[in-house]
């Protein structure tokens, strides 16, 4: 004992290369670091256009569109906005809370117009109620007027229609979980204080499902911002269609990257007001409560709210897709000519590749975010970010970055003595890299839930019994995170089949998917020959919301 | 002071939880063979001990030494799979998506066949040999149990931790496998280290049990001794039943107490006349129509073989009695009692709120209101 101190230490050499810290491991760093670079140096350079205005342009466009794009925008938001609350708040509520008849039913079919791409249904109410569209002509045989124009479609109020049916189910799935979370509790407590059901749902369930709500309708919002192929085919000027011009009709790139950083002021300041609005209010289900009893309507109500559920979703979904497969059967011969499985073939492999990079980045995105401390944590919020960024102003971000590294690497090619054309930026991988920065969240968001669901001792029992790191992740993580993987690469691949703005700037020659294809041929009013692709990209459309209705399904069904 | 004496040495180690020190100055010592426990109430940092011996768990200071070798030191630790230390976890954390033998046969090493094999052996040494085949989830909570210990063992750890290896088996089948995993570990020579709350499960486990409390390692012990001469009030009142009596030194070795003079076989300090607080085990005080010491039956447990008494003396103190439950006596009645203890266990008057005390006091307020 009395030796204590003055012995030195037994094993003093200690190999400290040998020994780790049990906090993140240094790769997952690198990756997190590089991902977040991917995703910050477009944004950057986006915004860096600023520090050199070409006033020349930037006065060019303030005189002609600048104003016209302005209001549209503010008009879009506010149209989208309200309609979407009304429309999905109104039928999570009546499918939550209410018994009607067809109620089971409208319960999941409500989601389904999820699946259908705005600019689809955006041209299919075109082909519809346009003035040469069925609807029209029947109308004017029933009127029998000769009136030249029953109604324009082609208006503000056409476009915010079209984004609200498409958009609501945003709100409707966030709003009807909240209210089936709530539980009988407080609303029963607000009934016995003395509220009528108008009362109560106004005072009591609405504050109550406030955050998913906002959360909802912010969502819509920003797919309202980033939508290109809605506003194109109903000429509908916005910053997207204004950057595509910029882009492919003036060839300048920068007024492109200007007008893109205007867009991203408008995706900001909604992302904050759903910060802003949302407040400190988390509105967690506070314990599992009681099981709701639902309201039985009465008499004429229930077939009032069963009529209002069947018409959304006739118009959002059911009508559309008929008149979609009328289309697609008349013009069958035509369509599937030799280029549709080429068509097909391109957009499964580019859906297909930037899946796998988006998985496999996303998984160590995942593991960054549990084994690291703060900085790698925010690491891969930066990284996530880019699912804010509207398609259009990716594609000019990643372009912008793509020409600097081309201008960066040019003596390389020339010693190597290649071409020195802008390699680059013409390349398949710039449209990848814009799709992995596009679709990193919902990859990320699949992987992570996924390994949420692993219990972390199942990895140190791997470590326990020898297993090095690595192969605790082959032995062990991935055969059990088999299922999320799967989800997260068919997430991705969905949401790659149907992106439309970054792919039609960014895509090198020959390589047309079908959203482009469904571009060139409705911007030429060619509906029946765009109906072909349009199904396609709708019935795959519905994978991703039939898992989602399943799994929202079990949830409820869970104690 | 050898440094291969021993297999596992903890020598000052200290862990911590963000801001909050876990585990503070702890030293351990284990010999090759020992079966050993470490027994506390929740939050103790038993658990943290445990994984910062399986090397989850960096140490702030201190060292862990397996077989004289420096495992642990503040700043640097050896990963876990280097460190040749079984665990068993107390929810076992099988593998769901690996059959029964390939879980065992997880830790092994080199071509199928003879892992197989080797997987067998241990099954059938565990008596699960039946259900090789099967996945965890289709086996029964005891079985996952017997299973987690056979992959722990199949790579010939030179320690086995076991984590609450019980806690989630019922308290039947908690004696059998723990008896059963005892022989076993005894069998096979296996050194280990138990964490438990339970401290029957650590009597029956530990040739030695450490007391845990807020950290620190209050006494490190055989069973025995940890029941009948704990060295800390909060040793005292954790493991087993009993009460507090006050007493007054008559000598060094003898007290007086309101059941009368006791001599026991240590020697105090402090001198004659000093107020202090005696340690009454139940089976110390005995039932004895002939003691000339009475009291009145508060309230009975009868608990099948015996019965546990609370009983209250006519100067309003509070003791227990453990009866065999040949002998039978209704509440309310009045009995003689005597002391039979050996082992005198006296602390300073206490001064804090103390379990045994707040039970008293809770009890007397009862009384009152009646």
């Amino acid at each position: 004992m009395g030796a204590e101190g003055t012995v030195p230490v037994r094993n003093p050499p200690l190999r400290r290369g040998r020994g780790h810290r049990v906090s993140g491991p240094r790769p997952l760093y690198w990756l997190g670091g590089v991902a977040a670079l991917v995703v910050g140096l477009p944004l950057a350079l986006i915004l860096g256009a600023w520090l050199q205005p070409e006033t020349e342009v930037w006065r060019h466009l303030a005189e002609t569109v600048l104003d016209d794009l302005i209001v549209n925008t503010l008009v879009l938001v506010a149209g989208v906005g309200v309609g979407v609350v009304v429309l999905g708040v109104g039928l999570a509520w009546l499918t939550a809370v209410c018994e009607f008849p067809g109620r089971r039913f409208f319960d999941w079919a409500l989601m389904l117009p999820l699946a259908v791409p705005t600019y689809v249904l955006a041209f299919v109410a075109l082909g519809l109620l346009d003035f040469d569209g069925p609807v029209q002509a029947w109308l004017r045989r029933l009127v029998g007027s000769d009136a030249p124009q029953l109604f324009e479609i082609r208006t503000p109020a056409g476009v915010i229609g079209v984004m609200v049916l498409v958009l609501y189910p945003y709100v409707y799935l966030l709003a009807r979980s909240a209210f089936i979370t709530q539980g009988a509790g407080s609303l029963e407590a607000a009934r016995l204080l003395g509220l009528g059901p108008w009362g109560t749902f106004f005072r009591v369930a609405l504050p109550m499902a406030r955050p998913a709500i906002v959360a909802g309708t912010s969502l819509a919002l920003m797919e309202a911002l980033a939508d290109f192929g809605a506003v194109a085919v109903f000429n509908y000027d916005t910053f997207t269609t204004a950057i595509y011009k910029a882009w492919f009709g003036l060839f300048n790139l920068h007024a492109a990257s200007q007008l893109a950083s205007l867009l991203l002021v408008f995706v900001a300041v909604v992302l904050a007001l759903e910060r802003w609005t949302r407040g400190r209010a988390r509105y967690a289900e506070a314990g599992r409560s009681r099981r709701l009893h639902r309201h039985r309507l009465s008499g004429a109500h229930r077939w009032l709210a069963a009529s209002a559920a069947a018409l959304v979703f006739l118009a959002a979904f059911g009508a559309p897709l008929v008149q979609l497969l009328v289309w697609a059967w008349a013009a069958w011969a035509e369509g599937m000519d030799a280029r549709y499985p080429a068509l097909v073939g391109h957009t499964l492999a580019l859906g297909a590749m930037a899946a796998l990079c988006t998985a496999a980045v996303a998984l160590g995105l995942a593991y960054l975010q549990r084994g690291a401390g703060f900085w790698g944590r925010v690491l891969v919020r930066v990284a996530t970010l880019g699912y804010a960024l509207p398609g259009s102003v990716l594609a000019v971000g990643v372009m912008l970055a793509f020409t600097r590294l081309d201008a960066w690497v040019e003596p390389l090619w020339r010693w190597a003595a290649v071409d020195p054309a802008p390699l680059l930026a013409g390349s398949l991988g710039a449209l990848v890299v814009a799709y992995l920065i596009r679709f990193m969240a919902v990859a990320h968001g699949a992987l992570d839930s996924g390994l949420a669901r692993i219990r972390p001792n199942l990895a140190e029992a791997a470590r326990s019994l020898g297993a090095r790191r690595l192969e605790v992740l082959r032995r062990v993580h991935l055969p059990l995170l088999q299922p999320a993987l799967f989800s997260a690469l068919l997430l991705v691949l969905v949401e790659v089949m149907k992106e439309m703005p970054a792919t039609l700037l960014l895509r090198p020659f020959g390589w047309d998917t079908l959203a482009v294809r469904i571009y060139e041929l409705t911007s030429e009013g060619e509906w029946q020959r765009a109906a072909l692709p349009s199904v396609t990209l709708v019935l795959v459309g519905l994978i991703p919301v039939v898992l989602l209705v399943r799994r929202s399904a079990a949830r409820e069904r869970a104690p | 002071m050898s440094g291969h004496r021993w297999l596992l040495e903890l020598d000052a180690v200290r862990c911590r939880h963000g801001a909050q020190v876990v585990v503070d100055g702890l030293n351990l010592h284990l010999e090759t063979g020992a079966l050993a426990a470490l027994l506390g109430p929740s939050g103790c940092g038993k658990t943290t001990v445990l994984r910062a011996i399986a090397g989850f768990q960096p140490v702030e200071g201190g060292e862990i030494r397996i077989d004289g070798r420096l495992i642990s030191a503040p700043g640097w630790t050896l990963p876990p799979e280097q460190r040749h230390v079984g665990m068993v976890f107390q929810d076992y954390a099988l593998f769901p998506h690996l059959r029964v033998w390939e879980n065992v046969a997880f830790g092994l090493r080199g071509p199928t066949r003879r892992r197989r094999a080797e997987a067998d052996r241990l099954l059938e040494l565990v008596g699960l040999e039946a259900e090789a085949q099967r996945y965890p989830h289709e086996l029964s909570g005891g079985q996952q149990q017997r299973v987690a210990v056979a992959r722990a063992l199949a790579p010939r750890p030179r320690l086995l931790l076991l984590d609450e290896p019980f806690s989630n088996l019922d308290v039947d089948l908690r004696r059998r496998l723990a008896t059963e995993v005892r022989a076993l570990l005894r069998e096979q020579g296996t050194t280990a280290l138990f964490v438990t709350h339970d401290q029957e499960e650590a009597f029956l486990m530990g040739t030695h049990v450490g007391v845990m409390r807020h950290g620190r390692l209050l006494q490190w012990d055989t069973p025995f001794n940890l029941y009948h001469e704990p060295v800390d009030r909060f040793v005292a009142e954790f493991v087993g039943e009993g009460c507090f009596i006050r007493a007054r030194m008559l000598d060094a070795q003898t007290v007086d107490t309101p059941l009368g003079r006791v001599t026991g076989n240590r020697a105090y300090p402090w001198p004659p006349g000093t107020e202090v607080d005696m340690l009454l085990r139940p089976d110390d005080v005995l039932l004895d129509s002939t003691a000339p010491v009475q009291g009145r039956i508060v309230d009975l447990a009868f608990r099948g073989a015996d019965t546990l008494y609370r009983l209250e003396l006519d100067g309003g103190v509070e003791v227990q009695s453990l009866m065999p439950s040949r002998h039978e006596f209704s509440v309310g009645s009045r009995v003689g009692l005597r002391l039979e203890a050996e082992h005198l266990v006296l602390f300073p008057v206490d001064q804090g709120p103390l379990i045994g005390n707040m039970r008293r006091a809770a009890q007397s307020e009862q009384q009152a209101a009646f």
